[in-house]
C-alpha cells in the first residue's frame, strides 16, 4: 500500500502543468474559456451524453483521452454522464449507420430541452470516409438537428476541447 | 498432412489450384455437397476455422472458407447458383463459422442447410429480406426508407422459470463505448445466458471497398476498427501486395512493425487501465492513461498522427524514423519500462483487485479451443497462436517472437498475458529499431491483372487479422473482406459470463474488449 502512496506522490498532479503538444499549445487556455462559457451558461457545469452512431472507435478513444489526468476535462465543469435524461449535450460520433439512425432519434427525444448537439468527427461532420450508402445515413445533421461541428478523423482531445467551447 | 490428403482419403474431390494464386495459402476447390463433410472432416484433426467469405460471380456465387494448422493456411472454395444458392453449413462442426455464415445469408442470400441457429444476424431493418447488399446488382446507395425504422421481431432466446428476469442493455450503452445490444436472462445476481445482438455500426465497408483504388481501400481499412488502424491496413496491404505480386522494401516492412507494436502496446495500456478502473481501482486507469496519452504523444510526435492512421500504405509505409526519432522512441521506451516495473508490484500486491479479477469471466481451455478464440483472449486460456510466431511475415520473420501464455482463462488471465505482450513488444520495438535497414520506403505500385486475388494474415493487438482482397478491372479492387479478431471472440463472451454475476460483466466485457464496428462491417 505504501508503494501505491509512494507513486501517487511521485506521480503528482499532472494537470497542474499540462506539457504543451507541439500541435495543440493552448489546451489550458482554451479550458479557461470553456469553463468561463460553461459557469456563464450552465452554473458551472455541463453534461455530456456521448452517443456513438456507427463510428469507427476512433473517436471514441480520444473522447476517453478527455478524462486522463492530462486533459482532465472535468476540471471546466465538464462531465460525461450515462443517460440522455441527464445531458445537456449530446456528443455525437460516426455516420449514422441506418441501424442506429432510430437509436439516435429517440437518445435526442429523451434529452431534455435545451439540448446541444455537437457532431464529433469528420465522419458525423460530413460523413467522412463512408459517406451515404445503403447502410449509413452519412453526416449526424441528416438524422438529428446539429449545433457545432469538430473535424478530425479523429479529432485530437485538444481539438474537441476547442469544439465544446465553439458551441457557444 | 495437407487438408487435401485428410479430404480425399474420405473421399470428397479436391481440386487444387496450381500455384496457388493466394500463396502462402493453399486453395482448393470442392463441390458444395461436400462443403460441410468438409468441415466435419477437418474439424477433430486439428484444423482452425480461420473466416468465409463469398463473391457475386454473376451466375454464380463462390464461397471461400479459410482453415488453419500449425501455421498452414489452407482455403476451400464451392460454387453455388446465384438463383436458388444453398450450401450445407460448416457451423455445426465450428462455432466460429456461425456469424460468419449468417452475415452471408443477410448480405448475400445464401441459405446454410443444417446451420444450428438459422436467425438473421448483420441484418436489421435497413435492407428487406429478399434484397443482399453484396450481390453486383444491388446499388451501393440501396433504397433506404425515409427513415431506417428500429429492429423488430428479433426472436431472442427466451429463458423462463421461478425469479428469471431478463436484463436487455444497448444499443446506446451508459459509457463512452460502441454501439451493440445484449440481452441477459438472470436469476437474482446471477447470469444465465447472454445472448449478443450486434450489427448496429454496419456501415457497408465491404460494399463501400469496391471499386476503391489500393490506396483508398488502405485508408478505408484502417477505419474497420480505429483502434486497430495500423493492423487492418496492414493485412490490407499485404493481401493487395500479394495479389499484385510486389513486396515492400525492407525497410517498410520493419516501420510497419514499429507501427504495429506500437499499436499494441498504447491498446493494452489503455485495456489494463480500463480493467482496473471496472473493479473501482481508479490509480491504475490514472497511471496506465497517463502511459497512454504520452505513448500517443510519441506517435503524433514521430509519425504525425496519434492513432496511426493512414502510416501503411499499399507498396510501403508513408512514415520514415530518423536518427532523432530513434534516440526519441528507445528513450520513452525505457521510460515505459521503468514506469511499469514501478507499477507492477503495486498491483500484484493489491489484494482487492485481486479478489475481483481472479476467477472472474473464465473461458476454459476447451472452450477457447472449440471457439478458436484468438489473440490474448485465447493466449489467457492456454491457446498459444499468434501469426507472428506461427506464420512469421516480414518483418517478424528475422526474429523469434516470444509468446506470453496463461492457463486460468479468467479476467486476471487476460490482464497479465497484456501486460506480458506489453514487455514483449517493447523489446521487439529495440530490435526493430537496432536493425531497421536503410533503403527506400515504397515500391512503385503496379495494378495486378483483373481478377488477381491475395490474402493477408497479420497480427494485430487483438490478435489475428485476416483479410482478403481482389482485384475488378482497371486496378480498381472488386472485394474486399476483412475479419477482425473480434468476429471470432465475440461468441467467447457470451460463453465465460455464464454462472458470473451481472455486475461483472463490466469488467468481462472490458477484458476481452472485442470491436463492434470490427465485427459489424
Amino acid at each position: 500500500m505504501l508503494s501505491l502512496y509512494r507513486k501517487i506522490f511521485t506521480t503528482g498532479v499532472l494537470t497542474e502543468d499540462v506539457p504543451r503538444p507541439p500541435l495543440e499549445p493552448e489546451v489550458e487556455a482554451v479550458g479557461v474559456q470553456l469553463k468561463a462559457a460553461i459557469d456563464r451558461r450552465f452554473a458551472g457545469s455541463l453534461a455530456i451524453r456521448q452517443v456513438d452512431a456507427g463510428s469507427c472507435n476512433g473517436c471514441e478513444l480520444e473522447i476517453h483521452a478527455l478524462n486522463n489526468v492530462y486533459y482532465d476535462i472535468e476540471r471546466f465543469g465538464v462531465h460525461f454522464v450515462a443517460s440522455p435524461r441527464h445531458a445537456d449535450v449530446l456528443l455525437v460520433t460516426g455516420p449514422v449507420s441506418r441501424h442506429m439512425e432510430a437509436a439516435l432519434r429517440r437518445t435526442y427525444e429523451a434529452a431534455a430541452d435545451p439540448k446541444w448537439v455537437i457532431a464529433a468527427g469528420d465522419c458525423a461532420a460530413c460523413g467522412g470516409e463512408f459517406g451515404v450508402s445503403y447502410a449509413s445515413c452519412g453526416a449526424v445533421s441528416n438524422v438529428i438537428p446539429v449545433h457545432a461541428v469538430i473535424p478530425g478523423c479523429p479529432p485530437a482531445p485538444a481539438e474537441l476541447l476547442r469544439g465544446i467551447l465553439g458551441l457557444f | 498432412m495437407h487438408l487435401a490428403a485428410v479430404l480425399q482419403e474420405q473421399g470428397i474431390v479436391v481440386r487444387p489450384l496450381q500455384p496457388s494464386p493466394l500463396a502462402p495459402a493453399e486453395l482448393l476447390e470442392i463441390d458444395a455437397f461436400d462443403w460441410g463433410r468438409a468441415a466435419e472432416l477437418a474439424q477433430p484433426v486439428g484444423w482452425r476455422w480461420v473466416a468465409a467469405w463469398a463473391e457475386d460471380e454473376g451466375e454464380r456465387l463462390s464461397v471461400s472458407a479459410c482453415l488453419e494448422k500449425h501455421g498452414g493456411y489452407t482455403v476451400l472454395r464451392t460454387r453455388v447458383d446465384s438463383g436458388h444458392p444453398a450450401l450445407p453449413s460448416q457451423a455445426a462442426y465450428y462455432v466460429a463459422a456461425d456469424r460468419p455464415e449468417r452475415h452471408m445469408q443477410d448480405l448475400f442470400g445464401i441459405r446454410f442447410s443444417g446451420h444450428p441457429d438459422g436467425r438473421r444476424w448483420t441484418r436489421h431493418q435497413a435492407w428487406g429480406e429478399g434484397s443482399f447488399p453484396l450481390r453486383k446488382a444491388y446499388p451501393l446507395a440501396g433504397t433506404p426508407p425515409e427513415q431506417t425504422p428500429p429492429d423488430s421481431g428479433y426472436p431472442f432466446l427466451k429463458a423462463q422459470g421461478h425469479g428469471v428476469y431478463e436484463i436487455p442493455v444497448g444499443p446506446v450503452h451508459a459509457g463512452i463505448i460502441e454501439p451493440g445490444h445484449f440481452r441477459f436472462q438472470a436469476v437474482g445476481e446471477m447470469v444465465l445466458n447472454l445472448e449478443e445482438r450486434l450489427g448496429y455500426v454496419h456501415k457497408g465497408i465491404e460494399k463501400l471497398a469496391e471499386g476503391r483504388t489500393p490506396e483508398a481501400l488502405a485508408r478505408l481499412a484502417g477505419r474497420v476498427s480505429g483502434d486497430t488502424a495500423v493492423g487492418h491496413a496492414f493485412a490490407a496491404c499485404q493481401a493487395m501486395e500479394r495479389a499484385a505480386g510486389i513486396e515492400a522494401p525492407a525497410r517498410a516492412a520493419f516501420i510497419r512493425g514499429i507501427l504495429a507494436e506500437r499499436e499494441r502496446v498504447a491498446n493494452h495500456l489503455w485495456d489494463l487501465g480500463a480493467i482496473c478502473n471496472d473493479v473501482g481501482f481508479a490509480f491504475a486507469n490514472y497511471q496506465f492513461g497517463r502511459l497512454r496519452e504520452l505513448w500517443l504523444r510519441d506517435n503524433l510526435a514521430l509519425f504525425g498522427h496519434r492513432l496511426l492512421m493512414d502510416r501503411v500504405v499499399p507498396g510501403g509505409a508513408a512514415v520514415d524514423v530518423d536518427g532523432e526519432g530513434i534516440k526519441r522512441m528507445r528513450a520513452s521506451i525505457a521510460f515505459l519500462r521503468r514506469e511499469l516495473d514501478e507499477l507492477l508490484p503495486i498491483l500484484d500486491a493489491n489484494s482487492s483487485l485481486e479478489d475481483r479479477l481472479l476467477g472472474a469471466g473464465v473461458l476454459s481451455a476447451e472452450d477457447a479451443a472449440a471457439l478458436g478464440a484468438l489473440g490474448f483472449v485465447g493466449r489467457a486460456s492456454g491457446q498459444r497462436f499468434d501469426v507472428r510466431h506461427d506464420a512469421p511475415y516480414a518483418p517478424y520473420d528475422r526474429f523469434p517472437v516470444k509468446v506470453p501464455l496463461e492457463e486460468q482463462g479468467d479476467v486476471a488471465s487476460r490482464f497479465w498475458v497484456r501486460y506480458k505482450e506489453i514487455r514483449v513488444a517493447l523489446r521487439l520495438l529495440e530490435r526493430l529499431l537496432e536493425e531497421l535497414p536503410a533503403g527506400a520506403l515504397t515500391v512503385p505500385w503496379q495494378a495486378p491483372p483483373a481478377g488477381a486475388e491475395g490474402l493477408g494474415m497479420v497480427e494485430g493487438w487483438r490478435g489475428e487479422i485476416l483479410c482478403f482482397v481482389r482485384f475488378g478491372a482497371d486496378g480498381a479492387i472488386g472485394r474486399y473482406y476483412p475479419r477482425d479478431p473480434s468476429t471470432v471472440n465475440w461468441p467467447a463472451l457470451e460463453k465465460l459470463i455464464h454462472g458470473n454475476i451481472v455486475p461483472d460483466f463490466p469488467v468481462c466485457n472490458k477484458s476481452v474488449n472485442g470491436s463492434y464496428s470490427g465485427q459489424d462491417l
